[in-house]
């Protein structure tokens, strides 16, 4: 048994972190969050450059071929950083799609460009208020024509291709769309986290082809969504790892009533808790990791388990470090709220916290209680 | 990562089985899975012998104290084999509790600090089981505050070199079952607290040694008072310099943090199997979106402390020093089974207030309730575990302490204040 990344693993990490320092400080975060720029396309591209993009794609469709392990280690990364690129949309949601459900055809289209950041895909799962479910979906797949409206889509409005869910005849289905192609619209959205930016996507007999057999795409999208959960898990937990950071570090430099504020137990505690979260969620993401590099039986549990323990850290974390820096914190200025917008955005993103609580424990009442005792 | 066994780990799995399943008390079983907080479930038979059975015959086949050396009667094993064993060993590990103190927390401290001459003859006999050993830190007025406590050590006038006890420690666990005991005392109260202690060890039936059993919030006995009454100590048992018992008490307080803090339960798999059969409003307890959400909380709870573990025990594997997130243990397991708890009862509506043999799995929640303060407050508190991590882990200064220079005897205390 041995629940940890390699040396390999490891080294990869640094390399990137180094990369990311350099390459993506909070001014570079800003630039999107001021609307200056819709994402980082330069390091969009520096990622590709470096392989970040294409790390669990194989060879033969333009990718690194190293494997979801890596990609883990590279995701932890991103999120540490909170790097305004569409890379969970184009690489967690999109390219994992095409992998698991993709004909030949698709595959040897797009996989290469997705790995280069030539292209950038966007999953169009979502129709407004509420909890998504598969009766909700409206919007329509006839005569290889799509219509209706999708929203809110993360990074819609960069997107080259999306990926929808769509009702046909009595199923859904998933299909893909060339958004460049015409007929349709797109109209942006104001959003908690605009560093990440949602769009609604309207469709009015769009041309799309099928991704997958019909009828399949509730199946399809929910074990793409299982595979994305761990990786936008280790998102949130590089997220949740940075912010207590943070939060120790001005715990250190602050003083007040003549001493370091992190020498008060309120402070100590409650920072003492936000390193048992981030903790507990590590441990739980590494488990996740193992199920998804090795196609585990347990992965729908284990998706579940680092979906559910990262989403509570990174949001306890990043509220708490705003907290410890009192009305500092709550400056534009200081960048504790770029944590605590995305923490609440991630939280969201491919389904809600109570969501993926439900589903974790229906996973494990349907007989994979061991995963967890 | 893998969470497979190796080819090894594999071999010595089916070794391991193989000598359970020739040489475990089968009959016992049924009993002790009802085992809870405090209770080893045992009633056809006495749980002090029945453990000091086991004991031995793990001790003569060579699985007893399986991460001592064999020279001191242990097994010499590595930390994924003690992982295998545990998990393999099951419910008969409960029989071995009067034993885990001794094996986890005194029997260490005595192989750091004692004699060659003194291992030989106190830890073969603490690994089979012939011994049991006791604790005696906390006092009245010492808990979390373990460095000032007052249980005098003075050296008798009559030249032999002994040493005459006089005080009281509490919340001893076992020690009207022990045989011998691990005793700080101070012995120079005009030096500040934590330059003045010594450390000793002493058996239990040595004359004025008087236990007397605590009765709990819970109602159970298993923690005692012990007085010390003019009890002699020959020098020979004490354990590292005198004044240096600080020092010494680090080395079993460390101890105990990783022995209690390892592979708790939080009582989730006993929840989670009440919530699939409980019926909420004509349903399973489980078809609720709320029992939900509260239940997977508790899950990744006890899975990342699952998993935190598998992490420590990857890196003992590869010969590498665990690092600092086993400290997260008994803070985690503590406060989750608590509130595991008071769900568990929420669940069972008002009927939830009753606790006998018909409550559900025989009242364990209700025991869980009453037994889980006492597991946020021993072995390090909440409030203590967090100051450790705070500062330990995370480097964050110490408390302004205003007891640090000043000499024992003038340091205010409860009573000193008017």
């Amino acid at each position: 048994m041995n629940l940890d990344f390699s040396e390999e693993q490891n080294q990869l990490r640094d390399q990137v972190r180094r990369f990311l320092e350099e390459r993506c400080p909070p001014k570079a975060v800003r630039q999107v969050l001021e609307g200056e720029t819709d994402y980082d396309a330069g390091l969009y591209k520096g990622l590709a450059e470096l392989g970040v993009l294409g790390a669990a794609i194989p060879e033969e469709y333009g990718g690194v071929g190293l494997g979801h392990l890596e990609l883990c280690v590279l995701t932890e990364e991103l999120g540490r950083v909170l790097a305004p690129v569409p890379v969970a949309s184009s690489v967690y949601l999109v390219a994992e799609a095409l992998m698991q459900a993709g004909s030949e055809d698709q595959k040897s289209e797009w996989l290469p460009q997705l790995a280069a950041g030539d292209a950038i895909g966007c999953w169009a799962i979502n129709e407004g208020s509420g909890r998504m479910r598969e009766e909700k979906v409206s919007v329509r797949f006839e005569n290889g024509k799509l219509t209706g409206k999708k929203s809110p889509v993360a990074d819609g409005a960069i997107a080259d291709i999306a990926i929808v869910a769509a009702r046909e005849g009595d199923g859904i289905s998933l299909v893909m769309v060339d958004l460049s192609a015409g007929g349709v619209t797109r109209e942006a959205l104001d959003s908690v986290d605009p560093t990440r930016a949602q769009t609604r996507l309207v469709f009015d007999g769009t041309a799309a082809t099928r991704l997958g057999g019909a009828g399949d795409g509730w199946h399809i999208a929910s074990q793409v969504l299982d595979r994305a959960a761990i990786l936008i898990a280790f998102e949130q937990l590089g997220g949740a790892d940075r912010a207590l950071e943070m939060a120790r570090a001005y715990a250190l430099e602050r003083m007040a009533f003549g001493r370091q504020i992190g020498s008060f137990q309120a402070i100590k505690h409650m920072l003492a808790d936000m390193y048992v979260s981030a903790t507990l969620a590590r441990s739980n993401c590494f488990y996740g990791a193992w199920a998804l590099s090795s196609s585990a039986a347990e992965l729908p549990v284990a998706a579940a388990t680092a979906r559910v323990s990262a989403t509570t850290a990174f949001q306890h974390c990043a509220k708490n470090n705003i907290q410890t820096h009192g009305g500092m914190g709550f400056t534009w200025e200081y960048d504790c709220h770029l944590y605590y917008r995305r923490s609440n955005a991630l939280a969201l993103a491919l389904g809600s916290l109570s969501t993926w609580e439900s589903l974790l424990i229906e996973r494990m009442s349907a007989g994979n209680v061991e995963a967890a005792a | 990562m893998d969470f497979n066994d190796t080819p090894q780990e594999a071999a010595f799995r089916k070794e391991v089985r193989a000598w359970l399943d020739a040489n475990a008390p089968k009959h016992l079983e049924p009993e002790l899975k009802r085992a809870s907080f405090g209770s080893s479930g045992l009633t056809s038979e006495d749980p002090i012998e029945a453990g000091k059975k086991w004991q031995k015959k793990k001790a003569e086949a060579g699985w007893a104290v399986l991460h001592w050396p064999k020279e001191y009667g242990g097994g010499a094993r590595t930390p994924i084999e003690r992982v295998i064993w545990g998990q393999e060993e099951g419910v008969y590990g409960v029989l071995s509790g009067p034993f885990t103190i001794g094996h986890g927390m005194c029997g260490p401290t005595v192989m750091a600090w004692a004699n060659e001459e003194w291992k030989e003859k106190l830890l073969p006999p603490l690994a089979s089981g012939e011994d049991i050993w006791c604790q005696l830190f906390s006092e009245p007025a010492s808990g979390s505050d373990l460095a000032g406590l007052r249980t005098r050590a003075v050296k008798a006038d009559d030249g032999s070199g002994d040493w005459i006890i006089n005080g009281q420690k509490i919340w001893t666990s076992g020690a009207q079952n022990s045989d011998w005991g691990l005793l700080i005392t101070r012995t120079d109260p005009d030096v500040p607290k934590h330059k003045g202690l010594t450390m000793f060890f002493l058996r239990m039936d040595s004359p004025g040694v008087k236990v007397v059993p605590i009765k709990q919030a819970n109602g159970a006995s298993g923690f005692n008072e012990v007085y010390f009454d003019n009890v002699r100590i020959p020098d020979d048992q004490r354990l590292g310099a005198v004044g240096e018992g600080w020092k010494v008490s680090l080395t079993t307080l460390m101890n105990e943090r990783l022995s209690i803090g390892s592979g708790m339960s939080t009582g989730f798999p006993e929840l989670f199997r009440f919530c699939m059969e409980a019926d909420v409003d004509g349903e399973p307890a489980v078809a609720d979106s709320g029992v939900r959400s509260k239940l997977a909380q508790f899950a990744v709870k006890q899975s990342g402390l699952k998993y935190t573990g598998m992490r420590a025990i990857s890196a003992l594997s590869k010969g590498e020093t665990p690092g600092p997130e086993n400290s997260i243990g008994k803070l985690v397991a503590g406060a989750t089974m608590q509130e595991l708890a008071m769900f568990a009862l929420d669940l069972q509506g008002e009927s939830g207030v009753v606790w006998d043999e018909d409550s559900p799995q025989n009242g364990r929640f209700q025991a869980m309730l009453m037994r889980s303060p006492a597991t946020r407050i021993e072995g390090g508190s909440d409030e203590i575990l967090r100051n450790i991590i705070g500062e330990r882990v995370l480097g964050l200064p110490g408390d302004i302490r205003v007891d640090k220079d000043v000499a024992f005897k003038d340091i205010p205390t409860s009573g000193s204040r008017k």
